[in-house]
């Protein structure tokens, strides 16, 4: 009669313990990883448009903005600011990231002698066009990401950069 | 699968009589509650080992979110309670499972006096333990202030005074354990540092010495 069992009972007991125990093991560890896990699983943060300058401030010409928002460290509001070119296109507000697109340090409007009308990174010349497209031969190999934007009682209001590809 | 992988690792280092050594250990019957329920009491010691892991382990996780300065202490900990996933239970598990170190520990010694396990030749044994109780007391001690709230403040307090009370050298001690005159941020990042480093270290190392005897030596006779 013993033989016609598919499992025997030594493996019955091994599989009982190993599930009961694998189950209790499960209750204990699962609440600890969620807890640590949570900062991937929290929903992100609702992009807040931020009152950044006035349009009569704008030129033609990228000039630097501070941008000065709230940011939620969990149990600490950090108070930070960001720099952000801003100029005109005609009629149409560009807004572009400080962040060079190589290994992001900041770029300047203008600092390199040689291209007055250019964005420059200082850390290995990378060269942006105003509109922030890379200039072909320097090191980054996307364009300056752009803000979001948007013009509201004459105030240009600021969301998230995102890349301009 | 599994098993080529163990296969191919115990070929090399031959793993299989490290884990059959504590496989195949026998469990005398006067210890095994099958035999006698009333050998639960044998369970105590295995207990405090299985809730000083889960200690472990929550007190690693909680401090992920916590940290020990007097500005943020208290609102970390809020943090992590109320608005991480699981934070109530995690915190609850460390919370209630440092009350729960005690008792067992409380139950392992009474079992081990009662049973006069102490005895001949388990008396290092013993001294082990006494000092695994105190390093438990410790960090119980310790963690009491890390929420950095009033019953945690107060209580330092208290203990700090009770540390004042021994001649000559109180004061010393008491300035020793607050790293000042007074409970502050100092008193805080010591405490910390006592709690996460320094005790856990000492109490994984007298486990270990604790584990070793006791395979050394066997368990005691039956009454």
């Amino acid at each position: 009669m013993e033989k016609n069992h598919n499992v025997s009972r030594r493996q019955f007991l091994t599989y009982a313990l190993l599930g009961t125990g694998g189950f209790m093991a499960a209750g204990l560890i699962m609440p600890m990883v969620r807890f640590g896990v949570d900062p991937i699983l929290q929903a992100d943060a609702e992009e807040d448009m931020i009152d950044v300058v006035s349009v009569d401030e704008l030129t033609d010409v990228p000039q630097a903005f501070d941008m000065e928002y709230e940011q939620d460290h969990g149990w600490h509001v950090e108070q930070v600011q960001e720099t952000v070119w801003i100029y005109l296109d005609g009629d149409e507000v560009v807004a572009l990231s400080p962040v060079c697109t190589h290994l992001g340090c900041t770029v300047n409007w203008g600092t390199d002698p040689d291209n007055p009308e250019q964005f420059f990174c200082p850390c290995h010349f990378g060269r942006f066009e105003r509109d922030g497209t890379n200039i072909p031969g320097t090191p980054p190999t996307e364009p300056l990401h752009r803000y979001d934007h948007e013009v509201r009682d004459g105030r240009v209001l600021l969301g998230n950069p995102s890349p301009q590809v | 699968m599994l098993q080529r992988i163990y296969d191919w690792i115990d070929d090399r280092i031959d793993v299989t009589p490290l884990w059959r050594d504590v496989a195949d250990h026998e469990v005398p019957e006067h210890v095994n509650p099958g035999y006698h329920f009333s050998a639960f009491v044998y369970c105590f010691g295995g207990l405090t080992f299985f809730t000083v892991v889960i200690q472990i382990l929550s007190g690693m996780f909680l401090t992920m979110y916590y940290v020990p300065d007097i500005v943020n202490a208290h609102a970390s900990v809020e943090y992590l309670q109320t608005d991480v996933a699981f934070g109530m239970i995690v915190r609850g598990m460390h919370h209630w499972g440092a009350s729960v170190v005690i008792v067992m520990v409380f139950l392992h010694t009474l079992r081990v006096f009662f049973t006069g396990s102490y005895k001949k030749p388990r008396e290092i044994n013993w001294v082990v333990g006494v000092l695994l109780f105190f390093i438990i007391l410790g960090l119980g001690f310790t963690g009491y202030l890390l929420p950095w709230d009033m019953k945690a403040y107060f209580a330092t307090q208290v203990g700090l005074e009770i540390a004042e009370s021994v001649p000559v050298v109180g004061d010393m001690i008491s300035n020793l354990l607050a790293g000042g005159e007074f409970i502050g941020a100092q008193t805080l990042t010591r405490f910390f540092a006592i709690h996460v480093f320094f005790l856990p270290g000492a109490l994984l190392g007298l486990i270990a010495i604790h584990f070793i005897m006791i395979r050394r030596q066997g368990i005691s006779g039956p009454l």
